[in-house]
């Protein structure tokens, strides 16, 4: 299948696209045009940056938010968000001042205060999934200071440990959302793109 | 269920090539850079780092197309530094597939950049790489261009603006022990470990594993960092990893 693969200035999108083939994709478009994701039969949202930096510049192209609401609230696409891609679901985000999100999956993101431990999170750390989540348990590569504190219990897809449990992973319907990088965590990363792929 | 320690591989890449020399002189030839990193990936490696040592702007493309070539085959994080000095060089080696971005001299000569870089990139992206000499008893200093220049800085009050400022990771290197093989400056790496609120990952001097277990155990370090000891065959990834296993150090095994 075609995967659509959103630039908007703030992924690292040669690496999602090739993880994405390696794991199955037969196709990824690389696109930044609203009408091209509206029309998209599975999205893939990355994210390298601030909070407030990728909604704003997801924002910025003119009739994104609109297109992605079409596709993957309206037409409910197969969705995957990657990091920061993952954290723009929550109704907010507090990274350089408090952003709202695109409301996908109730609450905010916030700093994560670990008591004793450094931040950012960065390194691999073990993930443990829930009752029919597409994430199986096993180690996953994460860089970030920000966690999801996610409203809503069912909409946890998998935790990890850093201090507190954190929320590697939200899923909800066809959204899925990973704190981690699929596309950096080696074959754990590989296999679990395969099975979102193999996935309605 | 925890984070593991990394273990990190360094290439040293000067011209396309992979090259190792001992306090940042006297460079050795240590094979295509892609190639090794392959072998790291397959190995298991946490994380490759990927330093441009020659870091000339006529070899920018060089080191943009190693980092390319290596994200297609190796899903696993890398970290490049090398002669950053702007936002379109973090752009541009994030676009090739760079997870993280080092920054040492320009960071040194101006501190606002790492606050520029954090607010576009986000800190998590932003490594600022210290590299310190020691002057006197529990007195280091910065020293910028790949070793060659001091600056008269102190090395912990560097690195704690740096975090202040928004750097994500300190990469420290001691450059009395680069390439001497006589184990991490376990002082240095202490000091800057409490005094900046982000990993840091240990560099420089690594002769054998028990000094990986030290420069975590003892230094305090989130990520152990070899060049050498890797490159020349002398011990895997798993066997690096299976030293740390057995001093109860939390690690991945692949």
């Amino acid at each position: 299948m075609r995967v659509t693969l959103i630039d908007y200035g703030a992924g690292n999108l040669r690496s999602a696209a090739k993880a994405l083939l390696a794991a199955g994709a037969e196709a990824v478009d690389i696109t930044g045009c609203a009408v091209a994701v509206a029309r998209a039969d599975r999205i893939v949202l990355p994210g390298v940056g601030a909070f407030g930096a990728c909604i704003a510049a997801l924002r910025g192209i003119s009739g994104m938010e609109e297109a992605l609401n079409t596709a993957v609230r309206r037409r409910a696409v197969p969705f995957l968000g990657i990091c920061v891609g993952m954290q723009l679901m929550a109704d907010e985000g507090h990274e350089f001042g408090v952003h709202k999100g695109l409301g996908w999956i109730g609450g905010s993101v916030r700093r994560m205060r670990p008591a004793g431990l450094k931040v950012p999170q960065i390194g691999w750390n073990a993930v443990e999934s829930t009752t029919g989540s597409l994430v199986q348990p096993g180690y996953a590569y994460f860089v970030h200071s920000y966690a999801f504190d996610v409203t809503e219990p069912a909409d946890v897809a998998g935790l990890a440990s850093y201090g507190a449990p954190i929320v590697a992973a939200v899923q909800r319907d066809n959204m899925l959302g990973l704190q981690f990088h699929p596309e950096k965590s080696q074959s754990y990363g590989l296999s679990l793109l395969g099975r979102w792929l193999a996935r309605g | 269920m925890t984070l593991a320690v990394r273990v990190i591989p360094c290439l040293d890449v000067a011209n396309g090539r992979v090259v190792k020399g001992v306090n940042f002189v006297g460079l050795r030839d240590a094979g295509d850079p892609v190639e090794a990193a392959a072998r790291y990936d397959a190995e298991g490696a946490d994380e490759l780092v990927f330093l441009d040592i020659a870091a000339s702007h006529e070899n920018r493309g060089i080191l943009l197309d190693i980092v390319g070539a290596t994200a297609d085959c190796c899903f696993m994080p890398l970290t490049v530094g090398g002669g950053v000095r702007t936002a379109d060089d973090v752009r541009a080696l994030l676009r090739a597939g760079a997870d993280k971005v080092s920054i040492n001299s320009a960071a040194v000569e101006r501190p606002e950049l790492i606050s520029e870089l954090a607010q576009i990139f986000g800190e998590q992206c932003i490594t600022v790489a210290v590299d310190a000499k020691q002057v006197a008893p529990n007195r280091w200093e910065i020293f910028t261009h790949g070793g060659r220049r001091a600056t008269g800085m102190d090395a912990v009050g560097f690195a704690g603006e740096a975090a202040r400022r928004g750097a994500g990771e300190i990469l420290l290197t001691s450059m009395d022990r680069d390439g001497t093989r006589s184990g991490y400056d376990i002082a240095l790496l202490k000091a800057i470990v409490a005094a900046v609120p982000v990993p840091v990952v240990a560099s420089g001097g690594v002769g054998s594993l028990a000094d990986l277990v030290a420069g975590v155990s003892e230094g305090g370090a989130s990520a152990v960092l070899a060049a050498s000891l890797f490159h020349f065959g002398e011990a895997s990834i798993a066997e690096a990893k299976a030293v740390l296993a057995a001093a109860q150090i939390p690690v991945r095994f692949t």
